[in-house]
């Protein structure tokens, strides 16, 4: 009787450090934070002395222009980052998915952008960008073309721009060993069947690579979302609002205007948009091995 | 219909050279049969043929028109993968049609071939559905169906049928060959199995190591192979080889060896008195034995039985005779008990005599 408790329990107490652990680091600090986000609550304060104001931070939030702003500019730069960066990638990976000398060097060049730390890629940019003294505009300069205010006039083209440079290699990397993975002989058939090289991409390689392009169009589009650090260093949000993506004005409201619960309520408006794209992936995860497993079982019944 | 050849056909990659100057003429309406092990280069000279791989040297010929430059599109042909090759994505009826859609037909030609041809394999309640929701030989019938519709001359077939369990593929050989029968086209036809070749070839090329062995009919090739190689590739159980020399006895002619001593006659005899070298293999094809106690000792092989593999009405007979193994086809029926030693008779006809060193046939 008691060792066959003790075996039931056995599963439980190794997996128990594990559970605690992200209990503390994971479940805390997100249960901190909504209730936090609950209350009117200043830095000096302890979370104790905050008064409760229920759900004023967010009808607050709802109907500040300045946080619309923010959400449209982090809407907009996600919207621009993701497509043309899964542009170019996929096009990168159709274009070197070939055996020619060098293609492996050439390969890891082009992944070398996604391993610098973005702290890095943020003060690179803003030099290259600079306006006098920056790579560019002394390029430009050099060859007697009038020079462009990068981080002032266009400076969300600025930053979309960078990100493309740093995120491009993610989806070509994914995209390439999707590439990679299709059967070779549907290949071979669609040649004899007369497909050109361009139909081949259009008919044949696009439909299958689809489930690994939406999966990475998703993760890059939830990591588009949490940019901080590329556009803290480049612009810190500015010129006026015009980069301030949300997870600068979340950092800004608490540190700068000392509003903690409103704050805590915009990450709770981000994570749930975040959340929302989240369960669209693990939907269409499901629902494609359902389908596998529906067409599995349908052959199998006729077997 | 379309003739191809092949004239001095080679394959490299890098230095090692796999095909080595391969020439082979195709009549009108044949179904050649590329038969060999793994490795003989029987793959790569029908994927050259079909544009999938490149020439090194040679050049294929269709109609008397070289052709090893052009795209696989612009050769009119059709090929069947061995691993069907379907696109996934599709339903059956759009990949059988793909090829039509590809050359932009009048959308009420595309709908009528697809029926036509799904018909003639047996397709049509299924043209709805995707590759994966069929089974492995009803993939196959797609594959068929997917060629047949391109209404090419030239089909080409690569190991269709070795994905397939061994009842399936009895069945789809048979089928196949109903439907090369009723459709005229030349056909090339891989296959690493003889008995597909046998069954199926107006004509089999024997391939070995980058060489073409020997073509012919398939009764030429079974009752004349002119090397070791296709003598022991062709039929099933393979033929027995027994190594011994040329003997001379009261004017007669012997082939010799451990545990065996049989005299040749007629033709065999006089190609043997005409042979320089004395070193050579004697071949007995098991379905050549035949049990007879009585038999004339010069004319049979005295076999240890060791094991009886039962395989319904025959039974084959794994024997020692000397040193080597000796295997024995006979009717089931026939009472024969292991470890006995017994006395087979050799059917006239059934010698073969090939030079050791050579491994050419007499």
């Amino acid at each position: 009787m008691r060792t066959a408790m003790a075996n039931r329990l056995t599963p439980y107490l190794f997996m128990a450090p594990a559970a605690i652990i992200m209990a503390l680091a994971l479940m805390y600090p997100l249960g901190y934070m909504i209730w936090g986000s609950f209350r009117e609550w200043n830095p000096s304060q302890t979370i104790g002395e905050a008064e409760f104001v229920g759900l004023k931070n967010y009808i607050f939030l709802w109907n500040d222009p300045n946080f619309h702003e923010s959400l449209g500019v982090t809407l907009k730069f996600a919207f621009f980052v993701v497509t043309i960066e899964m542009v170019i990638g996929v096009g990168l990976a159709l274009l070197l998915d070939r055996d020619i000398r060098g293609m492996s060097f050439l390969r890891t060049m082009f992944i070398l952008p996604m391993m610098i730390a973005p702290v890095v890629v943020g003060l690179m940019w803003r030099y290259m960008y600079h306006p006098t003294v920056g790579t560019f505009n002394r390029t430009l300069d050099g060859l007697g073309i009038p020079t462009v205010d990068w981080l002032g006039q266009y400076a969300l083209m600025s930053v979309i721009i960078a990100d493309i440079w740093q995120w491009t290699p993610f989806i070509f990397i994914l995209a390439l060993a999707a590439l990679q993975s299709l059967p070779r002989s549907a290949l071979e058939a669609a040649r004899i069947d007369g497909a050109t090289p361009w139909q081949q991409i259009i008919h044949i390689k696009l439909p299958l690579m689809m489930p690994v392009l939406i999966v990475t169009a998703l993760l890059r589009l939830i990591d588009a979302f949490k940019v901080l650090e590329v556009i803290l260093v480049m612009t810190e949000g500015g010129p006026g609002l015009s980069t301030e993506i949300l997870a600068l004005r979340i950092s800004r409201t608490a540190t700068e205007f000392r509003e903690l619960g409103v704050a805590a309520a915009m990450s709770n408006y981000l994570l749930i948009l975040l959340l929302l794209l989240t369960v669209g992936m693990f939907a269409f995860n499901r629902w494609q091995e359902a389908r596998a497993a529906k067409l599995h079982a349908q052959v199998e019944e006729e077997a | 219909m379309p003739t191809i050849r092949l004239d001095s056909l080679v394959k490299r990659y890098g230095d090692v050279e796999v095909l080595h100057g391969i020439d082979l003429e195709m009549a009108d309406n044949e179904f050649t049969v590329l038969v060999g092990p793994s490795g003989c280069g029987k793959s790569t000279t029908l994927r050259m043929i079909a544009g999938l791989e490149d020439v090194s040297d040679g050049e294929i010929f269709v109609n008397d028109n070289p052709v090893s430059h052009l795209e696989p599109k612009e050769r009119d042909l059709a090929m069947v993968f061995q691993d069907y090759a379907l696109y996934p994505h599709m339903n059956v009826a759009q990949n059988i049609s793909f090829a039509l859609r590809l050359a932009r037909r009048p959308k009420a030609e595309i709908d009528a071939k697809v029926k036509e041809v799904a018909d003639m394999v047996g397709l049509t309640e299924f043209l709805a559905r995707k590759p994966g929701a069929l089974s492995g030989g009803q993939r196959q019938r797609v594959a068929m169906a997917r060629a047949l519709a391109k209404d090419s001359g030239i089909f080409l077939f690569d190991e269709p049928l070795s994905n397939l369990d061994a009842k399936l593929r009895g069945q789809m050989r048979a089928e196949l060959a109903m439907m090369s029968q009723r459709v005229e086209k030349n056909m090339i036809y891989v296959t690493h199995d003889q008995i597909e070749a046998m069954t199926l070839a107006d004509r089999i090329v024997v391939m070995h190591g980058g060489y073409i062995q020997q073509q012919g009919t398939p009764e030429e090739l079974f009752k004349r192979p002119v090397n070791k190689f296709v003598a022991g590739f062709m039929g099933m159980p393979p033929m027995n080889f027994l190594d011994g020399e040329f003997v001379e006895r009261d004017g007669e002619i012997f082939v010799s060896g451990q545990g065996f001593d049989v005299r040749l006659e007629g033709e065999v005899a006089r190609k043997a008195s005409s042979h320089g070298n004395k070193a050579v293999t004697l071949g007995v094809r098991p379905s050549d034995l035949s049990f007879d106690g009585a038999a004339e000792p010069a004319r049979s092989l005295t076999l240890d039985v060791l094991v009886s593999e039962y395989v319904g009405a025959q039974s084959v007979l794994l024997c020692k005779c000397g040193a080597a193994q000796v295997m024995v086809e006979i009717n089931s029926e026939t009472p024969v008990a292991l470890g006995q030693t017994l006395i087979f008779a050799v059917n006239s006809g059934g010698i073969h005599l090939f030079d050791r060193a050579s491994e050419v046939a007499l």
